[in-house]
């Protein structure tokens, strides 16, 4: 997407419409032809999963929409009747409810790689930015979506987190009914939430649209973590390399989304969904989906309500500072070895806490989330910040050919 | 490749699994037991459901679950070759043995009923005319059966939560179904339930041995009668599992060729740019 394009039309026609609209040349030069770093590790196909992921949530999406009945009193025994009634419904709702999952186990990976291969510092943050937006668009997008079966843990968990808006002072309560459309979560909420939920995957295309642009001007990262010097030398074509690899990762992915889908599809759905919403019913134990299950921990770790919604939202944005939180000059945690440890710590302690969350609220449990939380703000704010000036990184390779050089004929 | 110290981090990670299993632990001491886990037919990539099983089990539900408790299920569903497997001659004649009340109003603007047909859902029971009528008697609606074996769960815990993912354990609900029924060992308190939360229930002890007489022989007992109950309302709940398993072993098997194919493909491709 930058630069002139190198591609060549050889047909009169493609002549023609490339002088009148260039989007043969565009997609040629975005995905055919441009340069990819061949130290990329499968770790880097994740981009392309999330993108498929997208589209199968879109098209799975539109395609349960055309039997949905968004209404308090007729939303649960429509899904009933997508599962019974329509035809491979069961398999479109339980592609779409996994997909929610697999959506969300995919960016996982593909955020973690960014933190641990520095992918984030410059000239990449404006692309780490956009996806940390496009991370919030599918937290909310995926909320809502839990919301649209009515279940009883529909209710209460579009109950919980509308809540956390009322911890504002002042205006707090007038937002939240505001968002619910009335003096609880009812009809009306319902009918926004699927409003929204069909509105925000079509606003996640758009964002993705920036974030790959920003991609392919900046160019990718790598494991190395240093910049393309020598197009010839240090990387190769997208297609095939990138593309055959991609795909390749893609294909072992689906394996485990179908694994979901069609042996353990309750897995991941709570059982207390199978209940139709009774606003006088409260399940004894609320727990939201699984990705969101870091921050509800660290949300309930802290006892006054206002600083909980604080933190919570705070550890998400934060994310969105690392550009800066993290001073070093050395990106990827290969050639940093002080970090590399601190990483694991870091990934153990949003593990977790994501387990944390699952679990009913005691006093160790409680006690160790609180631990956990300081180790994932601590990391953010202390570490990263602190290890840029402390840390005696190794020597990093001189290119990316270099790098590859070394890996292929190890010192003897 | 990623090189970090396992000396380090797997300790760490090990006394977090721990203590947080602990925890788990520690919780589990004071509540009730976990409803133990059966063996079922629909159970696993293979597993399917058993006809002669399921016909027993709606004859559970006919003769005593269905006294108050409501199924909205058409009795079509009946004749699913997957499921119970009734022929559509004894589903008519089934569905007929019901009165079922019209949707619409007669030319009098009166509300009839008239003999169900196989696209009817099943009557709601005549126990109570409404839920709080339920509620006033039992003290709790019975619940609608039609996803209750989906409906329900109890923790499964660490490790064995993990180990579901790779053995595709699904039948929680089956299992809690099954404890329920067998769960009333107290004869002096009938509210009373092992596997309960809380053990306080509201339903009556449903079943006792001899209650139903299966026309197969199988012997009427509680245990019977609860696996085959079971069974039968975990058919209600998923009555696609067979059809879902089949495709996803297909597309499993598919993916693993073509996953194979695409590496070999990918490797013969990049044999020349290292």
């Amino acid at each position: 997407m930058s630069g002139p394009s190198t591609y060549v039309p050889k047909s009169a026609f493609a002549r023609w419409f490339e002088s009148r609209l260039p989007i043969v040349g565009l997609v040629h030069s975005s995905f055919i032809a441009y340069p990819t770093p061949r130290n990329l590790n499968y770790f880097w196909t994740f981009g392309a999963i999330l993108t498929f992921m997208l589209a199968a949530q879109i098209v799975t999406g539109v395609v349960l929409a055309m039997h949905y009945v968004p209404n308090a009193t007729m939303a649960f025994d429509s899904v009933d009747h997508i599962m019974r009634n329509v035809n491979y419904g069961w398999m479109m709702r339980y592609l779409h409810s996994n997909g929610a999952s697999m959506f969300f186990f995919a960016v996982y990976f593909h955020m973690f790689r960014g933190i641990y291969y520095g992918s984030y510092k410059a000239p990449r943050e404006v692309l780490w930015i956009l996806g940390v937006i496009i991370y919030l668009l599918m937290m909310a997008t995926a909320f809502m979506g839990y919301v649209l079966p009515w279940g009883m843990m529909s209710l209460a968990g579009a109950t919980v987190i509308t809540n956390l808006f009322t911890a504002i002072p002042l205006v707090g309560v007038s937002i939240a009914h505001w968002l619910w459309g009335g003096f609880a979560v009812g009809n009306p909420t319902l009918n926004r939430f699927f409003a929204l939920h069909y509105l925000l995957p079509f606003m996640i295309v758009g964002v993705v649209v920036l974030h790959v642009w920003a991609l392919h001007v900046a160019g990718q990262n790598n494991p190395d973590g240093v910049e393309v010097k020598n197009v010839e030398r240090d990387t190769v074509a997208f297609t095939p390399y990138a593309t055959i690899k991609d795909v390749f990762g893609l294909s072992v992915f689906l394996i485990v989304y179908a694994w979901f889908t069609f042996f353990i599809p309750l897995y991941l759905l709570d059982p207390d969904n199978s209940n139709m919403a009774n606003p006088l019913v409260t399940p004894s134990h609320i727990v939201p989906e699984w990705y969101l299950l870091p921050f509800y921990a660290i949300l309930r770790a802290i006892p006054d309500k206002l600083a909980g919604v604080i933190a919570l939202f705070a550890a998400i944005a934060l994310l969105a500072f690392l550009p800066w939180l993290d001073t070093s000059p050395v990106k990827s945690a290969k050639y940093r070895p002080l970090y590399r440890f601190f990483f694991w710590i870091f990934v153990v302690c949003c593990v977790g806490l994501g387990y944390l969350g699952s679990q009913e609220v005691s006093d160790r449990g409680t006690l160790v989330s609180r631990i956990l939380a300081v180790g994932y703000f601590g990391f953010l704010l202390i570490v990263l910040p602190l290890l840029g000036l402390i840390e005696k990184t190794k020597p990093i390779p001189a290119s990316i050919a270099d790098a590859v050089l070394v890996k292929a004929a190890p010192a003897e | 490749m990623i090189r970090f110290k396992t000396s380090i981090i797997a300790p760490a990670a090990l006394a977090l699994m721990m203590t947080a299993g602990a925890i788990a632990l520690a919780e589990a001491e004071d509540e009730q037991p976990n409803p133990p886990q059966q063996s079922w037919s629909f159970y696993g990539i293979f597993g399917k459901y058993d006809q002669a099983q399921l016909q027993r089990g709606f004859q559970v539900y006919r003769e005593v679950c269905s006294r108050c408790h409501r199924l909205s299920i058409p009795f079509r569903e009946l004749a699913d070759p997957d499921g119970p497997g009734y022929s559509v001659a004894q589903v008519k004649t089934l569905a007929a043995s019901y009165q079922v009340e019209n949707a619409e109003p007669n030319d009098q603007g009166n509300m009839f009923k008239r003999p169900g047909t196989p696209a009817d859902l099943f009557p709601p029971p005549d126990a109570f005319p409404n839920d709080a009528a339920a509620i006033a008697a039992m003290g709790k609606a019975p619940p609608n059966m039609n996803l209750i074996a989906k409906s329900l769960k109890y923790e499964r815990g660490f490790p064995t939560f993990i180990f579901d993912i790779f053995t595709a354990y699904q039948e929680m609900g089956a299992d809690f179904i099954y404890a329920i029924m067998n769960g009333y060992t107290k004869p002096d308190d009938p509210t009373w339930n092992l596997y309960y939360p809380g053990h306080k229930i509201a339903m009556p002890q449903p079943l006792t041995d001899g209650v139903v007489k299966y026309e197969d022989g199988t012997p009427g007992t509680v245990p019977n009668y609860a696996k085959d109950v079971a069974s039968f309302l975990t058919w209600v709940a998923e009555p696609t599992l067979l059809e879902r398993k089949k495709i996803g072993f297909r597309v499993i098997i598919f993916l693993i060729v073509l996953s194979s194919l695409l590496y070999l493909t990918k490797k013969k491709i990049w044999a020349d740019a290292h």
